[in-house]
């Protein structure tokens, strides 16, 4: 029952691809999409059915059609970004291609000709977890982006309409995320993984434009660099201590694994966007909205985090987990930084969700059972709240024509659901009592109990989060001249989307401490065999402080309340729109312009990128020294 | 500490805090060589303030106020019933954000860069705020309140540097001179009022006495320092507030530069060398 | 005596007044005088403020300007015009730009003559403005009680 409901999980969006990739008749593929993603949705919830009771599940999954058809497939990608990076006669992406491909073939038909795994695929509650995301969010998205890109075609005419092979990569790239999520078989995990790079590659590159393909080759770099660090490890790994199996390595002494896990941090860090591989991540943003929000903000880059997580309890107390620490934390205080003086609504985004990755792996470095709680919370919430956020983004750029912050001014005239739902989902990013907010108290305590000097760091970053997303809710409510709604030209499935993720983030925040308790805690104590502490009195006081933010909606139903609307106060000089329009010094008439501070010379993007990417240049050397003095 | 002294905070905070800005306009005026206004002039300013119209430029603005003050009132309940630090801090934070938006919301240029100073105000404080609880978790081993206040020994000797940090916020807190960049009680016209240049009669009140419980509330935080003897510790956070005033007079306004670079680079520094002193001593 | 007495906060527009009376107005909220010893602040924001502190003669540039600051401010309010300019526009009342005084505009409660006003006039003129306040307020009430 288990092994079956896995397959179809993975096999399932494989069909819809496949599917999709055949009959590309624009007609078509909606219907396809809709199942699909309903499908997917039931088939990920299925998987809370099962009573895991606080144990990894191992599922031997013996296919022999399987290897070869990796094995083929390995070649057949290989190939195709062979092609293509030498057709743009990028050097580097090439040599990348050869060298794994290379590896990989010595490998099959050399020393590990006899490589087997004993269990291939596994489920565990952290597992659960990450489909659970993937399943939900993921087909989300997919049905978001079934109107998305109908409005896409029509603003970008001068791009051909490619949508089913859009939608057919969306869902290779789900059925490879599941596959990352289930495989125990380490070298099924890297041949998923690399789908998933391939996926990224491809629909970075959606536009066909110069800037699309020049990032998506940017993209492409870093993750096949991670992607060879991976095969790497796990050939070392094979090679000094015979096994492929994540759960085997995990129960060998630290010292065997050290280097692998080094490796394959490295891996997980290029994937999650982490200094000073942060550029592509933020490059990958001239792909369509739901692009970045399914691959660049809620599931691909947490496939990094995820196993740099799985490997925290070899990380934890070492020196190469310190400095995977120091990584995460650099990344995290860079990135919300810089947040604050970009303008680009997409930018924060990717910015933002480049520092909460930061987060993420910093909990994992620092690897107590402490940390890794809380980096898990971070990944559910962060994938929920981000991915509405993307989301929103989309729609109003497709709705007033900019994604620029300084133009959502008066949204919430505009487009008051949207920007309500646009709201929840910032607070949801920062603000107590909702998700995010909680985690990053839960890493605050468990950096105290490791190392303050880290708290010290964590302190300035949230502070930074804190002023940037507050200005953006701002930017929404400031009526600075008067507007006309809009609404009215958002599609239903987007919509759809758009609701079903606000409701997602709200309850999520509402039931954490039940989803931590029966999700995450299993997993934390599987490993350390301790358990997160959640006092009774503090579950009470976030269920108060939910309970009075959830009133303030409804505070706006009292339209009864004794209040006289005058002029907004423009030292009298208001003439005109009497709130918006003022007399000037020179007697014309003048618009009042209300715009946020970006404080763009104390913050300045350029300067603070080359210092993180110089910083963690300096650690990942570090971090090289240490597992190779780790090795001997 | 229980649900009694939170409930105490309740109903005697606003006189406190009341009394405190009585203190502080009679003490402003004396240093100003004016006899001042009666000691109790912001109760008779509160009491006309709900006599008079509320006039609003946006409808709504006023909602966001009102939560604010309910927030604030609630995080000083939760610090007062003993509860934990740390949400404590982060409930102060959702209050502010209430503040903030209902500035932007009023959506009058004044307002308006009312709000985005009171915002940057909010990230200048928070480092500091946030080290204090990591300071006392790191001697006490708890972030609840209540474990602080029992703590048997002097924190302020364990905990010098936060102090310092803490110090140097609480006039931002109060929006007192040198940091009153968001709004302020004096005449500093370019302002006009900053971010409650909007509000008027009954919600004017309500952002009145929520500032006079935060005024508590902060002074509570520094209590903490000193809880180790209940009147010192009433009597050095009395006096804290006393030179809080007499800076706010005798010091000129500040550009939000020197505000946010002081405040973080202080908590980083003092809060830096004092957790290597902790470190080190254990 | 109501509340409304005890915390009269005053909004000061200088019409195009050549500065004796504002000099003035200052000059009460300052040790000498200190007017704030009977609850009056300065406040510079219509919002907030009970009365109306007019300065200078009234013309065609600033009478709008006077009109909306007077608009903007809540109910009950009190317009005070200070100084021989305010009060009837002065020796400039036959300018070809001047109005005259402020009660062109606005409805002026409390004339405060005088070239410049004298400090002790002033006193007398807020002490007779926070009087005037708390009849309005109870005006205001009884108005309402009458319509229900």
């Amino acid at each position: 029952m288990l092994f079956q409901l896995l397959s179809f999980l993975i096999i399932f969006p494989l069909c819809i691809a496949a599917l999709a990739f055949i009959n590309r008749k624009a007609s078509a593929f909606a219907p396809l999409v809709y199942t699909g993603a309903g499908m997917l949705i039931l088939a990920s919830l299925m998987l809370l059915s099962i009573p895991l009771g606080g144990k990894t599940v191992m599922i031997p999954a013996h296919i022999t059609w399987a290897e070869p058809v990796i094995l083929i497939s390995e070649i057949a990608i290989s190939a195709f970004l062979l092609f293509l990076a030498l057709k743009r006669k990028d050097i580097v992406v090439s040599s990348l291609v050869v060298a794994s491909a290379g590896l990989l073939f010595w490998f099959y038909f050399g020393p590990g000709h006899a490589a087997h795994a004993e269990n291939n695929l596994f489920l565990d509650p952290f597992s659960v977890i990450m489909g659970l995301i993937v399943g939900m969010i993921g087909s989300l998205i997919a049905v978001y982006a079934v109107g998305y890109m109908k409005d896409f075609c029509k603003h970008h005419r001068e791009i051909p309409d490619r949508r089913p092979v859009f939608f057919g990569i969306i869902f290779l790239f789900l059925s490879a995320m599941f596959g990352v999520c289930f495989s125990n078989n380490l070298f099924w995990l890297f041949f998923f993984w690399e789908i998933t790079t391939v996926c990224s590659f491809l629909l970075i590159g959606y536009k066909g434009d110069e800037p699309s393909v020049k990032n998506a080759f940017g993209a492409l770099r870093w993750n096949m660099l991670g992607g060879l660090a991976f095969l790497v490890g796990i050939i070392y790994l094979y090679m000094s201590t015979g096994t492929v199996e994540l759960d085997k390595a995990l129960q060998l002494p630290k010292a065997v694994v050290l280097l692998p896990v080094v490796l394959i941090s490295f891996a997980g860090m290029t994937k999650s966007a982490q200094l000073p591989f942060s550029s592509w991540l933020v490059g990958a943003m001239v792909a369509p909205t739901p692009v970045s929000a399914l691959l660049h903000s809620s599931t691909m880059v947490k496939a990094g985090v995820y196993i740099v997580l799985k490997f925290a309890p070899v990380l934890e107390g070492t020196l190469a987990g310190f400095v995977v620490a120091l990584i995460g934390i650099l990344t995290f205080l860079m990135g919300s930084f810089i947040c604050i003086s970009q303008t680009d609504a997409k930018k924060v985004l990717a910015y933002s969700t480049i520092a909460n990755l930061g987060l993420i792996i910093l909990c994992a470095g620092v690897g107590t059972y402490e940390a890794v709680w809380a980096g898990i919370l971070l990944i559910i919430f962060h994938a929920i709240a981000k991915g509405l956020l993307f989301l929103c983004v989309g729609v109003v750029e497709h709705t007033i024509g900019s994604r620029r912050i300084e133009d959502m001014s008066g949204l919430i005239m505009r487009m008051p659901r949207v920007s309500v739902m646009m709201q929840v989902g910032i607070a949801g990013m920062f603000l107590a009592p909702f998700g995010m907010l909680i985690s990053k108290w839960a890493v605050l305590k468990a950096l105290l109990d490791y190392n303050p000097f880290l708290a010290l760091f964590l302190v300035f970053g949230s502070s930074a989060t804190l002023f940037f997303w507050v200005k953006w809710i701002g930017k929404l409510l400031v009526i600075d001249r008067p507007y006309q709604k809009l609404e009215a030209k958002v599609s239903k499935d987007q919509m759809f989307a758009l609701g079903t993720l606000t409701v997602l983030t709200i309850l999520m925040c509402g039931f954490f401490s039940h989803v931590a308790n029966t999700m995450i805690e299993p997993y934390v104590f599987m490993i350390y065999g301790k358990q997160m502490e959640m006092s009774a009195g503090n579950v009470t006081t976030m269920g108060i402080m939910l309970t009075m933010v959830a009133l303030f909606p409804f505070s706006f139903l009292d339209s009864s309340r004794k209040v006289k609307i005058t002029d907004a106060y423009l030292a009298g000089a208001n003439t005109g729109e009497r709130s918006h329009q003022f007399t000037s010094s020179l007697g014309g008439v003048k618009d009042m312009a209300l715009k946020n501070y970006y404080l763009e010379d104390h913050f300045p993007e350029a300067r603070l990128m080359g210092l993180g990417v110089g910083l963690a240049i300096l650690l990942c050397v570090a971090l090289a020294v240490i597992g190779g003095v780790g090795c001997l | 500490m229980s649900l009694i002294t939170g409930f105490l905070f309740v109903v005697i905070a606003p006189l406190v805090g009341g009394l405190l800005s009585g203190i502080d306009r009679k003490l402003t005026a004396r240093m100003q060589g004016r006899i001042g206004p009666p000691l109790l002039q912001p109760f008779y300013d509160v009491e006309k303030l709900f006599q008079k119209e509320n006039l609003v430029a946006r409808h709504t603005q006023n909602l966001y106020m009102e939560f604010f003050f309910v927030m604030t009132i609630f995080t000083g309940a939760l610090f007062f019933s003993g509860g934990d630090l740390l949400l404590v801090i982060f409930s102060l934070t959702l209050a502010g954000v209430f503040f903030a938006l209902g500035g932007y919301k009023a959506s009058s240029p004044y307002s308006f860069i009312g709000a985005q100073r009171e915002t940057l105000q909010m990230m200048a404080y928070e480092p500091a705020v946030l080290l204090v609880a990591v300071g006392m978790y790191m001697v006490t081993k708890s972030f609840q309140v209540a474990d602080i206040i029992a703590y048997p020994k002097p924190l302020i000797l364990d905990l010098p540097g936060f102090f310092l940090a803490f110090f140097f916020i609480l006039a931002i807190k109060f929006r007192k001179s040198p940091f009153d960049l968001s709004t302020s009680h004096h005449a500093h016209q370019e302002l006009v009022k900053g971010i409650t240049t909007e509000f008027s009669g009954r919600t004017l009140a309500l952002i009145e006495i929520a500032h006079w419980y935060e005024y508590v509330f902060v002074l509570g935080i520094g209590y903490l320092f000193f809880a180790w003897n209940m009147w010192i510790g009433l009597v050095v956070t009395f006096f804290l507030f006393e030179l809080i005033i007499i800076i706010d007079n005798a010091a000129a306004r500040v550009r939000w530069q020197w505000m946010v670079g002081g405040a973080w680079i202080i908590a980083l520094i003092a809060g830096m060398g004092n957790i290597l002193y902790l470190m080190l001593r254990h | 005596m109501g509340a409304l007495s005890k915390s009269p906060w005053i909004i000061h527009y200088d019409g195009s007044s050549c500065n004796g009376c504002d000099i003035e107005v200052l000059a009460v909220l300052m040790p000498r005088f200190d007017l704030e010893r009977f609850g009056v602040v300065n406040t510079g924001n219509p919002k907030h403020a009970d009365i109306l502190l007019l300065t200078g003669s009234i013309n065609h540039q600033n009478a709008p300007i006077v009109k909306s600051i007077y608009d903007q401010m809540p109910e009950p309010k009190v317009v005070m015009a200070v100084g021989i300019c305010a009060t009837s526009g002065g020796i400039f009342r036959e300018c070809y730009n001047v109005l005259g005084g402020a009660d062109k505009v606005v409805p002026v409660d409390i004339y405060v003559p005088g070239c410049a006003v004298r400090p002790e006039a002033l006193i007398d003129a807020a002490v007779q403005a926070v009087g005037l306040l708390d009849k309005k307020r109870a005006a205001a009430l009884a108005a309402e009680k009458e319509k229900e």
